[in-house]
C-alpha cells in the first residue's frame, strides 16, 4: 500500500505505511521503508578523525562518500564484532532541505510491515531531561513491541541514553503512566 | 498558430543583461565630448537590441524606458546631438536600473523605482531641449501596444474616409510596376493573391507601352495591370497590399459605383481581415504570475555555461576516442584465452585507455574554465563610482585578463577581491590633495593582475597609495585587547592583525569597508576555496594582496601517506619537500611543541597521529618522516609514518553526508575503491593550538 | 520545402523567428550577423531572407545589398526586421533592394502572415 495521498477513504488514519523492522540488542525497530536505499553487508571503513565512536568511517558507495554508524554505540550498548553476517541497512534521510545518505549497523533485519497509523502510538513521557526524541512512535507486530525510529534524530553526535532493555523500560513506563488515547 | 513566446524569454534576459554589461563597460570608455563613433554604435545597438527583444517579448516597461536611452543615442550617433558627461552619467544609472528591472522580471516580481521617474525625467528634459528632436519620447505603454506597422491598422484611419463610402465596394486598381520591383523580389502575381483573399478580383492586363523587344529587360517589370476589387475590405487595408512598392510604383486607385448592397451597420473594424493582437501585452501579466514567491536573485551565479562549438566537438572527438579504445578492450577480453600476445594489446589498450581518459578530463575541465575578465569587468565602473564618492582619483589597470579559471571558482572570489579593492580605494589611496603633498602623482592607481603559476592562479591587488598604517592597526588591536599593551611586534606580524575577526579600522560604519565584515571574513572565503592569501605592504608606497587559488575545486594533485594504518592525501602543491629528520636537529620547546631545524630555518612539527587520534608507528620525529608543508604561506614540518603515491585524485564531499570535520578537507577514492581523507593543512595547523605559538616565535 | 535565411544579432529573436517558421513547415538557417549570413547564403540558395538591421560588422541594408549583387539571389524575398518605421529606413531598405519590411515589435502571427504574402 502506498501513503501520501489524501485520503478519500474515512479513515485518514489507517493510510498504512510500510516498515523496514531490524533486531539489535533483542529489541525490534522499525524504519520508513521509503527511507531505506539499500541493505549491505560490512565492509572495512574509512576512520575519521576524532569522530565520537559510534561513527565507524565512511565508506565508497558507488562514487559518494557515506558515513556508517553503530546503532548499538549510538545507542550507548556494547558493540558486537563485525563478521560476514553484519548488516548495514542505508539510509537516506530528509535534512535541511537536502539528503544525507548514511548507513547504520544493526544485528540482523527482520522483515516488512505494513502499519497504519492508528496502530501507531507515542512513546510514553519518560520524564526528567531524557530525550526521547529518537522514537517515532511504538507499534506492535506479532506481539512483539517495535520501536519506530526517528531516523534524523540518528545523525547527531550525542550519545543517544542507554537503550538496552528498552522494551522492557518502555513497559514499565506504560504501567506507571496510562496512556494517551490513539491518534 | 500559438506559439508560447515564454520559452525564449530565458534566453532574451541572458543575452540582454549581457548587452547591458557591454553598454556599461563601453560608456565607461568613453571619453566626452567626442566620443569614439563606434562605441556609440556599440552602445546604440545593444540599447536598441534591448527595447526590440522586451517589446517583442511583451515586456513593456523595459521597452518603453530602454526606448529613451535608445532615442539619445541615436541623436548622438547621427550626430544631432553631442555627448556630455551628463549623458554619460544617465545612462550609466539607466544601466542599473534596467539591470534591476530584468532582474526582477526574471524572478517574477513587479518592479518599481523612484528611480526609474527621475532618471525618464533627465531623459525628457534631455530630449525636448534641441528643437527638431524627431520623435518624442513615446509614452511606454503606448509605443509598445501598437501593433506592428505592417499590419497598421488604426481604428483610426478608418474613420478618415466617410464612412457610407467604406464598406462593400468596387476598386479600380491600375498598377503601373516599377521597373525594379522584381529585383527587389517583390512579385506582382503574390500581391493579387493577397488581393484575392480580400475578395473578387478580376486582373486585365489593358493594352501596354512596352519597349522594343530587343530592348526588353527581363529582369524589369514594364507591365500595367488593371485590378478590379469587390471588397468589403476599407481602402486602408487595400493600400496595405502594395505598401512596399508603393514609392516605386504608380498605383491608382478609383472606386466604381457600388454593384454590392451596402450592408446596413457593419463596421468596419468588423472586416479587418487581420486581427492585429498588440505583441502579447499579456507578457508582463504572466511574468508577474511566475511564483511571486522567489526573491530576486542578487547573486551573479548562472547556471548555465557558454562553450564553444569548437570545444564541444573536441569532446565528442574524445569520447569516440575512448569509445573504440574500450571496443577494443573488450574484445581481447572476450577471447577464451589470454596468452602473451592478448596480455601485451591489454597492456597497450589500458594504456591507451589512461591517456584518452586523461585527456578526456583535461578536456571537460577546460569547459569550466572562463578569463578571469569576467570578474574584473565590474571593476571599472566600480572604481569610478566609489572613487567619484570619494573624492579621489583612481586609475585601473586590469592586466592578464584572458588567464582562465574555473567558473565556480570566479565566481566566490569575486566578493573576496571587491572587497580588497574597497580597502584600497578606502583605506589605500589617499586624495589628490594629501597624494600631491606627498609628491605623488594627484591619481591614484589600482593594478588587478591575474596569471597562472604552478597548479594555481594567482591574482594581484596592488595599489600605490599609503601602505598599511602599521601604528593605527597596533592601536587598535591594543584597544580591542587582541594585543597585550607592552607586547612588541614586528611590522609583519602588525601586518597580519588585520585579519584578526572583527577587526577594522574604519571609524564609522560606512557602506565601504568599516563594516567589520573584515579581512578575516575574506581570507576564509578564500581558504574556503583552497586558496590563500598574502599581504606586503610598504607604508607611504602602497599595498599588494596576493590570492592563490587552485586551478579547479575538483581534482587535486596529492601525495598518498601513511599514518599507522590510515590512508591520507596531502595536496602535492603545499608540499615543500620531506625528508628524515636526525634527533640532533629536534628541539623541544615545551612538553607539546617541537621544532626541527632546516638549513637556517626552525620550523614546527606536528604529530599528525596525535592530532587525529590514531596509533603510529613512528612516534618520535627521528622515526618517522617530516613533510614540510605550507600553512598561509609558513612552513609547518607534518611528522607521517610513511610517503606513498602520488596520485591526481577527484575530491568528494564529506559534508554532504555527514559534516566537516575539523583537520580535514573532503576525501576521495582511491584506485582500489578505498576512501582518503584530504588533510587540511591550516585545520590541521589549528588544531594543534600551534598559532598563538608562531607569532610570538615571529 | 521551403528554406528561409534568418540573421539577427539578437539570440532571442533568431530563436523566436526560427522557431515560429520551423513549426509552420518552414526549413530554417539562422545566422549572427551580415557576414556570416552572406558566406551561408553563397553557400546554398534559399526561398527567402529575413534580417535584422541593427547588426554589428554588417547591418541588414548592406547585406541585403550584397545579396543582391549574387547571381542566385536577384529576385530572392528579402525582409528587412526593423524597429524604425521611418519613411528613411523604408527608402534605404528599398534602394538596397529589401522586398518589405516587419516592423519590431512583431507576433509570431504577423511574422507568418507576412512570409507567406511574400512566398505565396
Amino acid at each position: 500500500m502506498t501513503e501520501s495521498n489524501p485520503a478519500t477513504s474515512a479513515a485518514a488514519k489507517d493510510q498504512s505505511q510500510q516498515y523496514l523492522t531490524f533486531m539489535m540488542a533483542d529489541e525490534e525497530y522499525g524504519v520508513d521503508i521509503l527511507s531505506v536505499q539499500e541493505i549491505r553487508g560490512w565492509e572495512a571503513t574509512t576512520v575519521i578523525p576524532n569522530a565520537p565512536p559510534h561513527v565507524k568511517g565512511v565508506i565508497n558507495l558507488r562514487g559518494t562518500i557515506v558515513p556508517i554508524i553503530d546503532l548499538r554505540q549510538r545507542f550507548g550498548i556494547k558493540t558486537l564484532a563485525y563478521g560476514p553476517t553484519t548488516v548495514v541497512i542505508v539510509l537516506k534521510v530528509h535534512l535541511d532541505k537536502q539528503y544525507k545518505v548514511m548507513g547504520i549497523v544493526v544485528d540482523a533485519v527482520s522483515d516488512v510491515f505494513s502499519i497504519t497509523q492508528s496502530e501507531i502510538r507515542s512513546a510514553p513521557d519518560f520524564g526528567q531531561d531524557t530525550d526521547m526524541r529518537f522514537i517515532h512512535g511504538l507499534t506492535c507486530v506479532a506481539d512483539k513491541m517495535v520501536i519506530l525510529l526517528n531516523i534524523n534524530m540518528l545523525l547527531g553526535n550525542e550519545v543517544l541514553p542507554d537503550a538496552s532493555q528498552l522494551s522492557s523500560l518502555l513497559q514499565q513506563l506504560d504501567l506507571e503512566q496510562p496512556q494517551a488515547a490513539n491518534l | 498558430m500559438d506559439i508560447d513566446l515564454s520559452q525564449f524569454t530565458q534566453v532574451f534576459f541572458e543575452e540582454s543583461l549581457e548587452g547591458l554589461e557591454v553598454m556599461e563597460s563601453e560608456l565607461l570608455k568613453l571619453t566626452v565630448p567626442q566620443p569614439d563613433p563606434e562605441t556609440i554604435n556599440t552602445i546604440f545597438r545593444a540599447a536598441h537590441s534591448i527595447k526590440g527583444g522586451s517589446a517583442t517579448f511583451g515586456f513593456n516597461q523595459v521597452a518603453g524606458f530602454t526606448h529613451l536611452l535608445e532615442t539619445l543615442l541615436d541623436e548622438i550617433r547621427d550626430g544631432r546631438r553631442e555627448m556630455t558627461a551628463n549623458h554619460q552619467d544617465m545612462l550609466l544609472l539607466s544601466v542599473d536600473l534596467l539591470r534591476n528591472m530584468l532582474q526582477a522580471l526574471m524572478a517574477g516580481q513587479s518592479f518599481e523605482s523612484p528611480q526609474q521617474q527621475e532618471l525618464e525625467n533627465r531623459f525628457n528634459q534631455e530630449l525636448s531641449e534641441v528643437a527638431g528632436v524627431e520623435e518624442a519620447p513615446d509614452n511606454a505603454s503606448q509605443s509598445n501596444e501598437k501593433s506592428a506597422a505592417k499590419v497598421s491598422e488604426t481604428k483610426d484611419s478608418e474613420t478618415k474616409e466617410s464612412e457610407t463610402k467604406e464598406t462593400g465596394l468596387s476598386w479600380q486598381i491600375d498598377f503601373h510596376a516599377g521597373a525594379d520591383i522584381l529585383r527587389c523580389g517583390n512579385d506582382p502575381i503574390l500581391m493579387f493573391n493577397e488581393l484575392a483573399e480580400l475578395g473578387e478580383l478580376k486582373v486585365s492586363l489593358p493594352a501596354q507601352e512596352l519597349p522594343e523587344f530587343e530592348d526588353l529587360d527581363p529582369e524589369s517589370c514594364r507591365l500595367y495591370w488593371q485590378l478590379q476589387l469587390d471588397t468589403e475590405a476599407p481602402l486602408e487595408r487595400i493600400k496595405e497590399v502594395f505598401e512596399w512598392v508603393e514609392d516605386d510604383c504608380e498605383i491608382h486607385y478609383q472606386q466604381l459605383p457600388a454593384k454590392t448592397q451596402l450592408v446596413e451597420g457593419v463596421s468596419p473594424q468588423e472586416q479587418a481581415p487581420i486581427s492585429t493582437s498588440a505583441p502579447d501585452s499579456q507578457g508582463a501579466a504572466t511574468t508577474a504570475k511566475v511564483e511571486s514567491g522567489k526573491a530576486v536573485a542578487k547573486t551573479a551565479e548562472t547556471s548555465s555555461i557558454r562553450v564553444s562549438t569548437d570545444k564541444i566537438d573536441m569532446l565528442i572527438n574524445m569520447v569516440g576516442e575512448l569509445v573504440i579504445t574500450q571496443a577494443m578492450l573488450g574484445q581481447i577480453g572476450q577471447q577464451e584465452h589470454i596468452d602473451d600476445n592478448a596480455l601485451l594489446s591489454l597492456q597497450q589498450g589500458l594504456e591507451q585507455l589512461a591517456n584518452h581518459t586523461r585527456d578526456l578530463q583535461e578536456s571537460v575541465m577546460q569547459i569550466r574554465m572562463l578569463p578571469i575578465s569576467f570578474a574584473f569587468n565590474r571593476f571599472p565602473r566600480l572604481v569610478r563610482d566609489i572613487g567619484q564618492q570619494l573624492g579621489k582619483k583612481v586609475e585601473l589597470i586590469l592586466k592578464g585578463e584572458e588567464t582562465e579559471l574555473d567558473k565556480t571558482v570566479m565566481e566566490k572570489i569575486v566578493d573576496p577581491m571587491v572587497h580588497l579593492v574597497r580597502n584600497s580605494l578606502d583605506h589605500g589611496i589617499e586624495s589628490p590633495a594629501v597624494r600631491s603633498a606627498k609628491g605623488k602623482p594627484e591619481t591614484g592607481r589600482i593594478t588587478l593582475n591575474a596569471f597562472h603559476q604552478g597548479g594555481n592562479i594567482v591574482i594581484e591587488i596592488t595599489d600605490d597609495g599609503a601602505g598599511l598604517d602599521t601604528g593605527r592597526i597596533l592601536a587598535k588591536a591594543r584597544d580591542k585587547g587582541l594585543v597585550g599593551a607592552e607586547e612588541e611586534l614586528s611590522t609583519e606580524a602588525i601586518q597580519q592583525l588585520i585579519f584578526k575577526p572583527g577587526f577594522s579600522t574604519a571609524d564609522s560604519v560606512s557602506d565601504l569597508s568599516g563594516r567589520g565584515v573584515g579581512m578575516d571574513v575574506v581570507r576564509r572565503n578564500i581558504q574556503a576555496l583552497s586558496g590563500s592569501v598574502e599581504l606586503a605592504s610598504t607604508p607611504g608606497k602602497g599595498s599588494r594582496f596576493t590570492i592563490r587559488l587552485p586551478l579547479t575545486l575538483a581534482i587535486l594533485d596529492g601525495q598518498l601517506v601513511r599514518v599507522g594504518e590510515h590512508t591520507y592525501v596531502v595536496p602535492l602543491v603545499s608540499i615543500y619537500e620531506s625528508l628524515q629528520v636526525e634527533s640532533s636537529k629536534v628541539n623541544k620547546l615545551s612538553e607539546e611543541h617541537e621544532v626541527i631545524r632546516l638549513r637556517d630555518e626552525y620550523l614546527p612539527v606536528i604529530r599528525v597521529y596525535q592530532e587525529f587520534n590514531h596509533l603510529a608507528q613512528a612516534k618520535e620525529v627521528k622515526e618517522g618522516l617530516v613533510m614540510v608543508v605550507d600553512n598561509n604561506n609558513q612552513k609547518v614540518g607534518l611528522l607521517v609514518d610513511e610517503l606513498l603515491a602520488q596520485q591526481q585524485v577527484v575530491i568528494k564531499s564529506l559534508e554532504d553526508n555527514y559534516a566537516k570535520v575539523p583537520g580535514v578537507s573532503g576525501a576521495t577514492i582511491l584506485g582500489d575503491g578505498r576512501v582518503a581523507l584530504i588533510v587540511d593543512i591550516p585545520g590541521l595547523v589549528t588544531m594543534s593550538g600551534l598559532n598563538q605559538t608562531q607569532e610570538h616565535a615571529a | 520545402m521551403k528554406t528561409i535565411l534568418a540573421v539577427d544579432d539578437s539570440a532571442s529573436m533568431r530563436q523566436m523567428v526560427s522557431f515560429t517558421l520551423k513549426t509552420a513547415g518552414f526549413d530554417v538557417t539562422e545566422a549572427n550577423n551580415g557576414e556570416e549570413a552572406l558566406k551561408v547564403a553563397q553557400g546554398r540558395e534559399f526561398d527567402l531572407v529575413i534580417s535584422d538591421v541593427n547588426m554589428p560588422i554588417m547591418d541588414g541594408i548592406e547585406l541585403i545589398r550584397n545579396l543582391r549583387e549574387l547571381p542566385n539571389y536577384k529576385f530572392v524575398p528579402m525582409l528587412m526586421l526593423t524597429t524604425e518605421s521611418t519613411s528613411d529606413k523604408k527608402q534605404q531598405g528599398r534602394a538596397a533592394g529589401a522586398t518589405g519590411w516587419i516592423v519590431k515589435p512583431f507576433n509570431p502571427d504577423q511574422l507568418l502572415a507576412t512570409v507567406r504574402k511574400v512566398l505565396g
